[in-house]
This record gives C-alpha cells, sequence and structure tokens, in this order.
C-alpha cells in the first residue's frame, strides 16, 4: 500500500495487555491529527481493527503490563514482528495499578471475590481451560522483551503520543519536551 | 434464559472455533464456537478472559484515593467510576453535595456520555453497518471510514474530541482526572473553559441529531436486519429519576419484564443487595447477575441505552424526547428488542447529553458557590450511577482509621454478560448454523457482542485460576517467575 507520492506506508500495530484501554484513548485524543496519520500510516494487528494476529510492523505500540500467559504469547509475537517496540504508558513500564495485586496471594483472592464474597450464588472460582494461566504477578513488559522506547504517562497525552510518532516516522529521534513528559 | 447453545453434552466429539480476540471493543474477549460434523453449532460462548484484582487490592487504601484509583478499571470510562466511588464516599462521609458540585459532577459525566458513545459508534461499529458485517477486513476500521465517509468520520472524531474537552475542564485531564472527591469537587469550571465549549455546543447538537438520523437511515435501508438481528427477549435495569425521566447521574432503580411491565420501581440505590445476586460459572472470569427474586434462569437483564430508553417515562430535553417517542413508535406497542436498536437508542442518548451540557453551560453555579460541604460520618456508602453502557455499582466500607473494608463492584458490562451470551447464540443459530464459517460470518457474532458496547476491562476486577505450571522467562531466558496450580 503507498501513499500518493509512492512511499510505503508505515505500518503500526497496537496492543493492549494488563490494561485498561486509556492509553488507545489517548491515541485517539490526537483528534483530527488521527485522519492526517491515517494518510501515512496503515494499521496492523489493533483493537481498532479487526486484524487478529500482528504481522510484520514497522512500530508496535503496547499498553499495559503482564498479567497471564496470554499477555507473554502477545507480547512475543509483537516483539517478533515489530521494528521499533514502544511500551506505552505506566502499566507497560513498571505494571501500573494492576500491580497492586503483587503483594495478595491470588489464592486468597479468588476465593475473596468467586466464593465467600455476598450476593453469590453457585460459587466457585473460573478454571475452564478457555481461560488463560494467570502469572501471581503483573509485570512491566521489558522483563519479557527487548523494548525500545518507553513513553511514561497515565496515560501519555494525545499530544506526547503524536510528537513520538511523528518524531519516529519522520526519521528523527523522538523528544518529548518537558511539559509532555508526565507521570501522572 | 436460553441455555440451550451455553454447553453441549459431547463437548470432546465436536470441533473448535474461536475468534480470539474479539476485536473493536474494549477489554479482552474470546469467543468460542463448537461444532459438530455437519457445521450444526452446539455451544457458543463469549468468554471473558481478563482479570483485574480491584476489589481486592482496594481493600486496605484510604478511602480518599478510591475515586482516582478505581477509575483506572476503565480508560474509556474513567469518568463514570470516578464518579461512582465518589458517590459512595458521600454517603460513607455524610455529606450532602452541594449544589455546585453536583452540577459540576453532571457536567463531568455528560461529557463522558457524549464521548463515549461518540467513540463506540464511530471509531468502533460504524465500520460493520456503513460497509456491511462481511466487508473487507482491511477496510473494516475507523481509516476505512474515513476515507470512505470522511465527513462522517470528522464528525465522530470532533464529537469524541467535544466530550473529552469537557471532561478536561471538570476534572484537570481528559483521562484519569481528579476533579471529583469524596463529598464534593475541587474544582469550578473556569470561564475561558466554559466560553470555549460554549462555542461549540450547538454544533455537537446538530451533529448528533445527524448521528441519530444515520442509524434511523440505516434501519429504513435494511430493516429485516435491523429488526431482527440478535433479537431476544429481556428484562432490563436502569435508575430512573423519581419522576420517572431518564437521568443518567442519580435515581433509584427501576426493573421492567420483556413485556416492558414494571416489575420493581424506586428501590433507594443503597438497596441493590435486596435485589441483585450474582452466579458463577467456570469458563468466564465475569460473573453473571440476576434479579433475585426471578432467580437465575429468568432474572438475567440487559442494561445500557436500550434499557434505559424505554425504562425512563421521559427524557427531560426536548430534542432526545422527541427521538424517543419515534423509537418508542417503532416498537408498535412492543418493547423494542432488536440488538441493533442498541445503536439507535445510544445516539438518542448522545443526543441527549449534548442537549445537557449545552442547558448546564449557561449555569452560575459552574463558575461559583461552594464545592464541599460537612457531614456526619458513616462507615458504609454505596453509589450508583448510569454509565455509558449502564448501570455502575460501587459499594464501600470504610474503616475508623479511613481504610477501605470492603469494596463490592458490579459494572455495566457484568450485568449484560447473560445478555450478551443469548446474543451471540441467536445469531450462531440464525446465521451461522450448518454452513462454512468464515470471517465474515464470525464477523456477525461479533457485530452482536459489539452493540452493547463492552467494557471488559471494567468487568473483570476479579482474579482467575491457574489449573497449571507456568514458568515466565525474560529477554535472555532466565526464569522470572514461575506458578504451579492444581
Amino acid at each position: 500500500m503507498s501513499d500518493s507520492i509512492g512511499m510505503p506506508r508505515v505500518r503500526v500495530a497496537t496492543t493492549s495487555l494488563a490494561g485498561c484501554f486509556g492509553c488507545h484513548m489517548s491515541f485517539l485524543d490526537m483528534d483530527e491529527r488521527l485522519l492526517e496519520l491515517a494518510k501515512v500510516v496503515e494499521f496492523d494487528r489493533s483493537p481498532l481493527t479487526d486484524i487478529k494476529h500482528c504481522g510484520p510492523c514497522d512500530i508496535g505500540l503496547i499498553e499495559g503490563g503482564v498479567c497471564n500467559a496470554e499477555n507473554v504469547h502477545v507480547l512475543r509475537e509483537f516483539r517478533r514482528n515489530c521494528k521499533t517496540l514502544v511500551a506505552v504508558g505506566a502499566c507497560a513500564i513498571n505494571g501500573g495499578l494492576p500491580a497492586q495485586r503483587n503483594h495478595l496471594d491470588l489464592g486468597d483472592c479468588l476465593q475473596q471475590v468467586y466464593v465467600k464474597r455476598d450476593g453469590i450464588e453457585e460459587g466457585g472460582v473460573p478454571d475452564d481451560p478457555e481461560l488463560p494461566l494467570l502469572l501471581d504477578r503483573v509485570h512491566p513488559i521489558h522483563e519479557v522483551v527487548r523494548v525500545d522506547y518507553f513513553i511514561p504517562g497515565c496515560p501519555p497525552s494525545g499530544d506526547a503520543i503524536w510528537k513520538f510518532l511523528t518524531d519516529l516516522i519522520g526519521g528523527r529521534t523522538p523528544r518529548l519536551a518537558h511539559p509532555l513528559l508526565r507521570f501522572d | 434464559m436460553d441455555s440451550s447453545l451455553e454447553t453441549a453434552a459431547d463437548r470432546e466429539q465436536l470441533r473448535r472455533v474461536v475468534i480470539d480476540p474479539v476485536s473493536r471493543v474494549e477489554g479482552h474477549g474470546k469467543v468460542t464456537l463448537l461444532l459438530d460434523e455437519d457445521d450444526h453449532v452446539r455451544e457458543a460462548r463469549l468468554h471473558i478472559v481478563e482479570f483485574r484484582g480491584f476489589e481486592v487490592f482496594i481493600q486496605g487504601r484510604p478511602y480518599w484515593e478510591v475515586p482516582v484509583m478505581v477509575q483506572r478499571l476503565c480508560g474509556i470510562c474513567p469518568v463514570s467510576h470516578h464518579l461512582a466511588a465518589s458517590k459512595a464516599m458521600d454517603r460513607v462521609l455524610g455529606i450532602p453535595v452541594t449544589r455546585s458540585a453536583e452540577k459540576l459532577r453532571r457536567l463531568m459525566h455528560y461529557g463522558q456520555i457524549l464521548q463515549s458513545h461518540a467513540l463506540h459508534f464511530f471509531h468502533l461499529s460504524s465500520p460493520d453497518l456503513l460497509f456491511g458485517f462481511e466487508s473487507e477486513v482491511g477496510k473494516r476500521n475507523i481509516v476505512g471510514v474515513a476515507a470512505a465517509y470522511p465527513e462522517v468520520a470528522r464528525q465522530g472524531v470532533l464529537l469524541r474530541k467535544f466530550g473529552q474537552e469537557v471532561i478536561r475542564a471538570t476534572a484537570g485531564k481528559r483521562i484519569h482526572g481528579t476533579g471529583s472527591v469524596p463529598g464534593g469537587m475541587n474544582r469550578h469550571l473556569a470561564v475561558e473553559d466554559r466560553d470555549a465549549l460554549r462555542a461549540e455546543i450547538d454544533h455537537m447538537v446538530e451533529w448528533s441529531r445527524a448521528a441519530v438520523e444515520l442509524v434511523k437511515r440505516l434501519h429504513r435501508a435494511d430493516p429485516a436486519l435491523y429488526d431482527e438481528f440478535g433479537r431476544l427477549r429481556a428484562n432490563v435495569m436502569s435508575l430512573v429519576r423519581a419522576d420517572g425521566a431518564m437521568d443518567l447521574y442519580h435515581g433509584a432503580l427501576r426493573f421492567r419484564d420483556a413485556d416492558g411491565k414494571i416489575l420493581i420501581d424506586k428501590v433507594p440505590d443503597q438497596s441493590y443487595r435486596s435485589l441483585i445476586r450474582e452466579q458463577v460459572k467456570p469458563w468466564s472470569y465475569m460473573k453473571f447477575p440476576y434479579l433475585q427474586q426471578l432467580g437465575p434462569d429468568e432474572g438475567w437483564y440487559q442494561v445500557g441505552p436500550l434499557a434505559r430508553v424505554q425504562n425512563c417515562d421521559f427524557i427531560p430535553t426536548p430534542l432526545a424526547e422527541a427521538e424517543r417517542r419515534e423509537f418508542i413508535d417503532h416498537g408498535r406497542g412492543e418493547p423494542v428488542r432488536a440488538t441493533l436498536a442498541y445503536h439507535w437508542a445510544r445516539m438518542i442518548e448522545m443526543l441527549h447529553a449534548a442537549e445537557t451540557i449545552r442547558d448546564l453551560l449557561g449555569d452560575g453555579d459552574l463558575l461559583e458557590g461552594a464545592l464541599l460541604a460537612d457531614g456526619e460520618r458513616g462507615s458504609e456508602g454505596v453509589g450508583i450511577i448510569e454509565a455509558p453502557r449502564g448501570t455502575l455499582i460501587h459499594h464501600y466500607q470504610v474503616g475508623g482509621d479511613d481504610l477501605v473494608t470492603m469494596c463490592n463492584l458490579i459494572v455495566s458490562t457484568t450485568h449484560n454478560n447473560q445478555a450478551m451470551n443469548t446474543a451471540v447464540r441467536e445469531v450462531a443459530r440464525r446465521y451461522l448454523d450448518g454452513r462454512k464459517l468464515t470471517e465474515g460470518l464470525l464477523n456477525h457474532i461479533e457485530v452482536a457482542i459489539r452493540a452493547y458496547d463492552p467494557c471488559l476491562s471494567c468487568a473483570t476486577h476479579a482474579l482467575g485460576k491457574m489449573p497449571l505450571v507456568l514458568e515466565l522467562a525474560d529477554a535472555g531466558g532466565e526464569v522470572v517467575d514461575r506458578v504451579v496450580r492444581e
């Protein structure tokens, strides 16, 4: 696929692992600039498309940390296929709020939520083989694969994601000026 | 309950087809179909495969952190969790929220309804409706819509942007803001933000009307599809204002049965537990709530736009009310139960949100007035709000040391769990049974799920079980985590 001047489009894949989709919402917070981006970019696997597996891509954006076997599998699929892999937001970088469960015993939590809580009928912990295996801790993605760039924030703003992507696509070293580099 | 396709008798003999991940929705879900050798669908399940743990790790945190922490359940509707938690904590603190604080929260909330409904319709669902369920995969997304229908895409993007700006102006940030606090708000609306929003709001009302028109055109163009696809009978639940009006910020609980008759009415939010119980099924991390008096088989219900538009007696803004009447007339005396009618109802609500924002922006209480009051401290509170996807329940107990001792959340999408599974089975039976499955046919299943606008991250605040041994190795092959479960 090419744009009007014959340059190949930059192929971008995105996914949310153990995250809240807030970083994807920030991606959409590029607002009208999304329509500009769409002229130079084509999307591969992403929650915004119906492509279910990541193929060869230029840029992979990862939201969320790693909390189960499926996350590990998807993250490795992205690393294998993406020339540049980017950890987007607090959860991908350090586990974020989901990592608050790291100090708890998983078994106790399961019992609390699925068996002991008031209002539960026919309680029992879900254990179907279709459900992915959980890790007992939530991990940042760099503990599992090599990561090329990290964009902090919970979530990073649409402006930060725009600046980063336009730098990268334009062949410049991505630089976030001080006001765009936030951790909240 | 339609359980005929929930569990096949001879599962080992059947062929498994999986849709994984369900795409153009928020969160992690997959659908499994079990087929026999003649391609008849014998089992169909929507699995929610994600776990979170919020309900557990919120316990032990100071109550004032909660409205900011829990919104990280969901980046699409953070305001819903931010406000439901704040409302519950208002109760804990015994604080009657001031007029200014409530209006500011309402403005934030209706901004969120506007942005979330625009996002869902334009960015996520419109490709199916504009191009067809079996259209080319590579085009079936918002970029494809932008190329084929640039004005539709532009209005969708700008409607969402406006809603996000309303949230920024009231919460401080577009996503995961801090404006609402237990007992009130921590900021007024700035005059410059008010003026900037006012300059745009008439466009937003117009474009919301156009969006309702677009959905009606789609219904008119293919009534057989729009009136029949995924049609099912269900009870409905939502908050309703004391006078019967739609109110997405506050009200009492009302249930109607599948014929539209009011079953239960005017139940105060603090008493939700007398109505609802939850069932656990081993194949999904998402629980299955039901109305206790009807039991799990008959007591499941729908929430969200399709439920709300038909559960209220009227919508308190004129343009949306006119659209509601036309919608009700479409049912010819019967409740409208077609799955795709969710989109129509959702766009009526988006119009209502735009009108409500327009009215609120003229209110001086947003700019000045007390933001916090004093109260008589208690130990327990329930906060219920109508989030974009439906009724959201937050329930907390707080100890004398200000730490949360109990947290129970029933989120919007969880209420729709059985309804979504039933819709999946209806569509599987009607469109897929006995046919060679193609990507386009499988997308029919996703179209039905998408209509509910599920927010699967929200719905999976619990933790799951690990039946096997799992090792996590880092990039160098070093094992960094190992889990063993029987």
